[in-house]
Parts: C-alpha cells; structure tokens; sequence
C-alpha cells in the first residue's frame, strides 16, 4: 500500500489486452515527448553527424575519387586529395550559395544567397512553428499540406479577386489565409475533442480533401482559375496584395519574413508567457493532471490545432504573396509541410529553436541548388542529408520505441506509463 | 507438483518490492495469496513466471531448483498463469490462440489446425468446459474467455496454475463457476495459486493463505479466520500514527450526497446510491478495501466521472454536473490519489505546478499574460511555508520526493480559499515524517472550519484523523461510524458485514 510502483510494475508487465494499443499509442507519444524535449546539443551533433556522412556521400560519388581508387596502392595520395577536392568543393559550393559568396564583386551581390535562404527559410519556419506548437500540446500535426493549400487558396482569392486599397488588400488577404488554415486545423482538434479520432489520421485525411478541393476549385472559372484559360492555375495576385521586397527588387526576399519573425515572437510569448500556453503545455504533458485541474482539455485541443493550423498556412500564404506571385497550382505547398516536421523537430519546438532550423534548411535548399550547378553535386545530397538530420535526431527514442526497450531513467517509468495510458485515453473519450 | 518460493528478494532502484518472501505450495493445493493493491502479489507472481529476474532467493518446483530466464522457461517447467487481462488474440478463434507461440506444422508450415482443436475438446471435456474450438475470443464473454486462459495453460501441460485477481473482471455467477472449476482443477493434481484481494473468495476457495503487505508475508492464515482478522492483517501498519487533535468544533453540514451513484466506462455501477453528510469543521474518512468505489466517489465529487446521478450540494448549492472548472471554483480543494499521475506535471516546475488549478484568472494571470513576478513570489512563499525540500522554485517537480511532492499539491489545495477539502489517499508513499505533516495540515484544515473528507485504505490513517468513519464495500457505503469505533469493528465492514453492533449504530 505505501507504493504505488508495485502494482504498476505488474500492470507494466503484464498490459491490459484492452489497452495495448493505448499502450502503443502512449509509446509513441512518449516518443514523441523524447524527440521533442532533448537538448539543443543533440539538434547540433545531429547536424554534424549528417554533414559527414553527407561528405562520405559526396567522396563516393565523385569521378575523380573514383579514379584515383583504382591506384590508391600505389599514390595513396591522390585519393586523399580528390576527396578532400570533392568535399570542400561541394561544402563550400554549398556555403557560397546558402550565405555569402565570395567570388561576387561587391558586397550586395555577395549577399544575396543569405537573402535567398532567409527566402527560401519563411515559408519553413512559419510551418515549422505549427507543428511544433502541435507537438507541445502532444499532437501530431502532418496535416501541413492540407492547411497551407486552404490558407493559400483563400489569402490567393482574396488577393487576386477582391479589390481594395494597397496595404489594407494585403493585411485581409493574410487575415483569410490564416483563418483558411485554423479552421482546417481546427476541424481536426474539434474532431479529436468530441469522438475522439486520432489527429495523425484526421490531418493525412484532410491533406486529401484539401488537395482535391483546391484542385476542383483550379478547374472551375470564377472559383480560382485565372478567366479565359483553361490551365489549372490561378491569375497572378494584384500588386496591392503582395508582400514588398524587402531590400528592393534586387533580391527574392520580401516582407513575408517580417510576418514570420512576428508569429515566432508570438508563438514564444503564447508558450511561455500567456495562460493559454501554459494550459497547452500542461495538456501535452500530462493530460490527466490538467483535468484535474479544471483545464478544459478538449478546448485546448481545438485552440491549440486552430492556432497550429493558422501559423501553417502563413506557410502557404507567404508562398502565394510573397514567393510566388504570378499565380499558382495545387502544388503551391511544395513539400513545406512535410519538411516542417523535420524543422520542428530539429527546433526541438522551441520557437526560437525553429527558427533557426527553418533557417538551417533554408540555407540547404538556397545552397543544394549552388553545389549542383558549380560542383555538379547532385541536389539529392541536401535531401539525403536533410533525411540524416531527422533520423538522428528520432532514432534513439525511435529505436526504444520499436524494440520496446525501457526508457534510460528510473524503473518506476513504463509502470507509470501503463496507467497514464488510459487515462489520456479517456481524457480524449469524454 | 509441490512449488516453492524460497526468500525471494526483488527491488525495483531503492524499492523492494518483495523482501525475502517464503512460500509453499503443495500439490493440489489452492493457496491464496492475499494483500493490498500494490502489496507486491503481482510482482512475485511475475518473478514465478520468469518475466523479472529476482536479485535474491530460489523457487524450486517438486524440490528441484529451477532458473527461469524468461516466461517460456517457466511454461517449460510446468508453471501456467492465467492472467488479470487476458493475453488472447481477440480476432483468432480458441484453437488458434491455444496454439499461440506452440504452433504445431504439418508438412510445407501448415498449421495443423485439427490438433490443436482436439486438444481445446479433450480439456474442455475433461472439466466440461463446453468451448467451440472455432469460435472467435471476441465473441464470447468474459467468464468464458478465462477458461480460454486455462486451456492455454493446461494445454502446456502446466501443473502450477497461477491466476492473478482472476474475479476483478467476472460477474458473480463467473466467479462461482470460477471456484468450481478452481477446485476441480486442484482435484486433478495441479497446484494452484489464486493472487486476490477479496476476502470473501479468499475464504470460500482457499486451502490456505499468505498474507502479503508491503512486499513481506505479515502472516498465514487458514480459511477459517474471520474476515475481520484477515483484513487487519491485509491493511495494518507496524507504526503507530497519532495526531494530536481536539474535538471537533462542528459548524453545521456543508456537504451534502444523497443517492449518489457512478457507473464507469466498462458500465458498471462502482458506487451504489451512497449518502452521506458532512459538517463544516469535521473529518469524514472514507474507508474501505481498495477498489470498493472510493476513488470513483471522490472523482464524483470533483466532477471528474461522467455518468453520475443523485445530488451533491456544497452550502446549499448544487455541484453535481458541472466542469471541473466550475467545482473547483466553488471552493473545492481536491488532492487526488495518484499524485505522480493527476496531481502534478512532473515536468512543470514547483512554481507552475503551484499554479497548475488556476490559469485561468487571477492572481496568476492578467489579461492572458502570466504574471511571473507574482508565481515566483507566491512559490517561494509557499514552498517556505510548506517545508519543500527543493532547489528553489524552478526544480522541476518530478525531481522531488514523494514527500515533497505531495506538499506541493496540498500547497496549492490548501492555498484557495476552501470550502471543501477532499484527500484522496494523502500519504500514499510517504515517509513517517512527511505523513505527520500531511496529517497536520489535514487537520488544521477542519480546525479553520472547512470540511475534509479524507479516504483512505490504511486503518491508521483513517482512525488517527477520522470524526466519523464511513466504511465502503462493493460501492455500497457498510456504515457511518464513530473516529472511536474500534478496529475489529472496522476490520468487519471493510469485509462488507453489518456486524450486529454496528448495524445497531447505524
């Protein structure tokens, strides 16, 4: 009686058949809290380590390594040489193109890579911002191409068809594409809060919905197709509604970053300084406790996935008003709310921390496209290197998970565990 | 075939679970194996069956020293256990899950499907089971998905037949037919050991018992022993408790519970139309052997179950059917029994754990921003006033001890302005010294004038801090006792008997 490990250790041992897969469902939510909640120093090593597995890749890949393979017995030397040729060529291509190249004459046009990964970052870190304030609240919010194709289509709409004076059309066409998204965010916490539905589900399905819906409403005159053609494709957004460059029409980047640093300075101020985040934060840790403690935990869900949804969709507004601006397709959400989950992840959710992984990926995509054209290095190696960063970052939790190996830390943890699953469970039930 | 335990030891970290525990069991024997939740039953019974390493002590089957590193070692050796919760497949039919992990082939990896069919019908004839071989498990009842269990069992040639709390998920007709088979299994030669905390089965089934508490055998006893020595022996604590306290200077009834019934989410009614009053400035502790509807009433009266009928009125004014919000808003503290899992975030530090029931308004918070300045202050204030043994106010609060935990959650109870006090289980866990605490606090608590319910499975904690005593069985309140009623008294209706003197009190 005076502890309660003992039955739990039983109840570890020997699980409900009722609640295996709560059981399950609870491992792999803890093992998205692992992910989520490491230290910063795992996100760098992570890096790190995918930047050197990424040189490896590079070295195999090279002719000239190749070449000098053959005779590597004989002039040792020549290998050493073309690898460290190939490497610090394409590392370096990488740099000249992600932050400041040196071979440009003058100062402006050198840098403008570090414009275009700050370009190529905005769409990353505003979707990236979602997840991860998804993550915090113990979701998982893949839905990010679903709420960022809703929130382009209705920002794009407002900025191509509505009229009104500049500044105002571009202030309603943001309102309408963050609306856009926290209610196609917010569909998927209302249906978490009252049946129950698992958000990972919800969010897959509502990628299809919304990519079908866009597309229809591309084939439809009067809805989002430009008039007179017959390409699936809306018209170009009015000037009036579009982001202003930045630094004058010489660079990409345009004030859609202002947007971003202003939702990541919010997104900041919700988590760690309103009482909202600390209910957030309280329901994604430990659900049950939050109930007890008079927090609605149904309506967190619901605020939490609206707010996560609306902070994507800047995603796909900052991609019809700022990147894109002549019109676009269903393909407009370009893979961005997938790779914000890596970003979240390698942010650790923590906004600041996203930012800088936004940044990080940013400068991958600006820089891959440089290494390609001046080393020839396939672009495929950011991608890879990209993967790397995740898999080192998920594959110690990720492992445990599958192998159903104990948590590093105290045995009291799984038992503990065992209980909290029926509980969130039920939490989520009722 | 004769089992025994000899001094096995197993700690889990600082924890022992089980300490130099000793058991026989012979041959066609049923020995029943009885304690309280967490008393350290299940643990031993998983050491039996290989699925924990213990670090002391041997267990040796017909007086050979056995070794088991895993469950397959143990079937190997003739040990079967019949789990709490089923380990059946719910989509496979009997056959197939008999044959689970011994699949049988024929030629090309066939499943030889018919052999495993005669098998369930040789067993099931043999204790008239009456089970379709073909049937799927998710279409029969419970009662009859356990004998799936022992034919599994019994189907490895297992001669030590261990269940663990097999009645928790049967009916009472299941449970009677449970027995039977129970007897005729033990008829036939197999050993049987019947893990339980419920006296009455203990008594109707048992050739012998052990008694565990707190991971040591307190005790055997025969199946003649009254109920009322059994349970003592199950709940009692070596140390002493006492409280120094006056008499309670009653200020008229606050909370009122009439007719208050709760049916759970498996449907099924965990507390019976139960009434009770309490008066501002007393101690009404819940008592009861756990799992008699205790923690479900409690949750009741925060708002925290979902199918409750009856009424519950704080000063007049209904709670029954409100948010959790709302109840709490009312002035009701609450400290519940699994500290570590509703109490508190273990992540979250002292400081916002402190303010984890209030987020929603003030003092905390002003116009949606979190006021720091203010938490940091009222954390220190509070973990001075409180005793916290920590690292200051941002220490997380899993970091904590046990002790220091549950003063961080009655910190923060106990630091609204109550109307209520409910303390489910407050010193679960605790040390002496951090029990005396709680139990302070506790009644300082009524000393204000606030009511307190306090429920509790330990008899000393409920007779050190008890006005009244309302003793719970089966969902069902037995009695509403004096704080002086004597143990043995006690001991009778946490057994559920409406022992004459106490029927003449009530």
């Amino acid at each position: 009686m005076s502890d309660t490990s003992v039955p739990a250790a039983a109840v570890a041992a020997a699980p409900d058949p009722g609640n295996v897969k709560k059981d399950g469902s609870e491992r792999w939510t803890q093992t998205l809290r692992d992910i989520t909640g490491g230290s910063a120093m795992i996100s760098v090593l992570a890096v790190v380590f995918a930047l050197i597995v990424g040189a490896v890749l590079i070295a195999f890949t090279n002719e000239r390594v190749q070449e000098t393979a053959v005779y590597f017995f004989s002039r040792p030397g020549d290998l050493l040489q073309a690898v460290w040729a190939a490497v610090a060529g394409a590392y370096s291509a990488l740099f000249q193109g992600a932050i400041y190249n040196f071979r440009a004459n003058n100062f402006l046009t050198a840098i403008r890579p570090l414009t275009e990964t700050l370009t190529f970052a905005t769409p990353l870190i505003a979707a990236g911002l979602g997840v991860g304030l998804a993550f915090r609240v113990g979701m998982f919010n893949i839905g990010g191409r679903g709420q960022m194709l809703i929130a382009a289509g209705a920002a794009g709409y407002v900025a191509f068809a509505v009229e009104l004076p500049a500044g105002i059309h571009l202030i309603v066409a943001i309102l309408a594409g963050l609306l856009g998204g926290a209610i196609w965010g917010g569909i998927v916490g209302l249906l978490k809060a009252r049946t129950g539905a698992h958000e990972v589900i919800v969010t897959i399905m509502l990628n299809f919905v919304a990519l079908y819906l866009i597309q229809f409403l591309l084939r439809t005159p009067g809805a989002l197709q430009a008039p007179g053609s017959n390409n699936p494709k809306t018209p170009a957004m009015l000037p009036t509604a579009v982001f202003p460059d930045l630094f004058g029409p010489r660079y990409n980047l345009h004030a859609g970053f202002l947007t971003v640093i202003a939702a990541t300075i919010f997104v900041w101020w919700l988590l760690s300084r309103s009482n909202l985040g600390f209910q957030f934060r309280a329901v994604g840790q430990n659900p049950s406790a939050a109930r007890v403690a008079g927090i609605n935990v149904k309506n967190v869900y619901m605020y939490a996935m609206a707010i996560s949804g609306a902070l994507v969709g800047l995603a796909g507004i900052n991609q019809v008003l700022g990147t894109v601006t002549t019109g676009f397709g269903a393909g407009i959400d370009a893979g961005i709310g997938f790779d914000a989950i890596t970003v979240a992840l390698l942010g650790r959710s923590r906004p600041w921390g996203i930012f800088a992984a936004g940044i990080l990926f940013g400068a991958f995509k600006a820089g891959g496209f440089a290494m390609q054209a001046a080393e020839g290095v396939p672009i495929d190696i950011v991608v890879v290197v990209q993967a790397l960063i995740v898999l080192f970052i998920a594959a110690p939790p990720l492992v445990r998970a599958m192998f159903h190996l104990p948590t590093p830390g105290t045995t009291k943890k799984p038992a503990i565990r065992a209980v909290k699953a029926r509980k969130t469970n039920e939490v989520v039930a009722k | 075939m004769k089992l025994e335990l000899r001094g096995i030891t197993k700690r889990f970290g600082a924890l022992v679970a089980n300490n130099n525990i000793s058991l026989t069991v012979e041959s066609g024997e049923i020995h029943a194996l009885l304690g309280e939740n967490g008393a350290g039953k299940s643990t031993l019974m998983n050491v039996l069956y290989g699925l924990y390493i213990a670090e002391e002590g041997e267990i040796l089957l017909d007086d050979t020293v056995q070794k088991f590193a895993g469950p397959g070692d143990a079937m190997k050796a003739g040990i079967g256990m019949v789990h709490q919760h089923f380990m059946l497949v719910p989509v496979f039919t009997v056959a197939e899950n008999v044959v689970l992990g011994h699949e049988q082939t024929t030629f090309g990896g066939r499943l030889d499907l018919s052999a495993a069919r005669a098998k369930v019908r040789e067993i099931s004839d043999r204790f008239g089971f009456d089970i379709d071989p073909d049937a799927l498990i998710e279409d029969l009842p419970v009662g009859v998905q356990q004998r799936v269990e022992i034919i599994k069992a019994l189907s490895q040639d297992a001669r030590v037949l261990v269940f663990d709390e097999p009645t928790a998920v049967l009916t009472p007709q299941e449970t009677d037919e449970l027995m039977i088979i129970m007897r005729q299994l033990a008829e036939s030669g197999t050993s049987i050991v019947f893990i339980t905390h419920k006296l009455r089965e203990v008594r109707a089934v048992a050739d012998r018992i052990t008694v565990i508490r707190l991971g040591t055998v307190v005790g055997e006893a025969s199946p003649t022993a009254t109920n009322a020595e059994l349970a003592s022996l199950m709940v009692g604590r070596a140390v002493e408790l006492t409280v120094h306290k006056n008499a309670p200077e009653l200020r008229g009834t606050a909370l009122s519970v009439k007719n208050l019934s709760v049916i759970d989410s498996r449907n099924q009614i965990v507390v019976n139309s139960v009434s009770f009053d309490v008066q501002a400035g007393e101690v009404l502790a819940i008592a009861g052997v756990q799992g008699n509807g205790q923690t479900e009433l409690t949750e009741a009266l925060l708002g925290l179950q979902h199918h409750v009928t009856g009424s519950i009125e704080l000063d007049g004014k209904p709670l029954r059917g409100y948010s959790v919000r709302h109840i709490l808003d009312s002035g009701v503290g609450f400290v519940p029994e699994d500290r570590t899992e509703d109490g508190l975030i273990a992540d979250f530090s002292i400081a916002e754990n402190l303010m984890l029931d209030r987020s929603s308004g003030a003092p905390f918070v002003k116009a949606g921003n979190l006021q720091l300045g203010f938490r940091a202050t009222f954390a220190a204030e509070k973990i001075r006033e409180f005793d916290i043994r920590s690292q200051g106010s941002e220490m997380e609060a899993g970091r904590l001890s046990g002790g220091n935990q549950q003063k961080v959650v009655l910190a923060r109870e106990l630091s609204r302005e109550l109307r209520l006090f409910v303390a489910a289980q407050p010193t679960r866990g605790l040390d002496v010294g951090s029990i005396e605490f709680v139990h302070t606090r506790i009644i300082e608590t009524r000393d204000s004038g606030i009511p307190v319910i306090v429920v509790s499975t330990e008899l000393d904690e409920v007779v050190a801090l008890a006005d009244r005593i309302a003793v719970m069985y089966r969902g069902e309140i037995v009695g509403i006792v004096p704080g002086n009623t004597p143990r043995a008294t006690l001991g009778l209706m946490m057994a559920g008997e409406h022992a004459p003197e106490t029927k003449a009190l009530l």
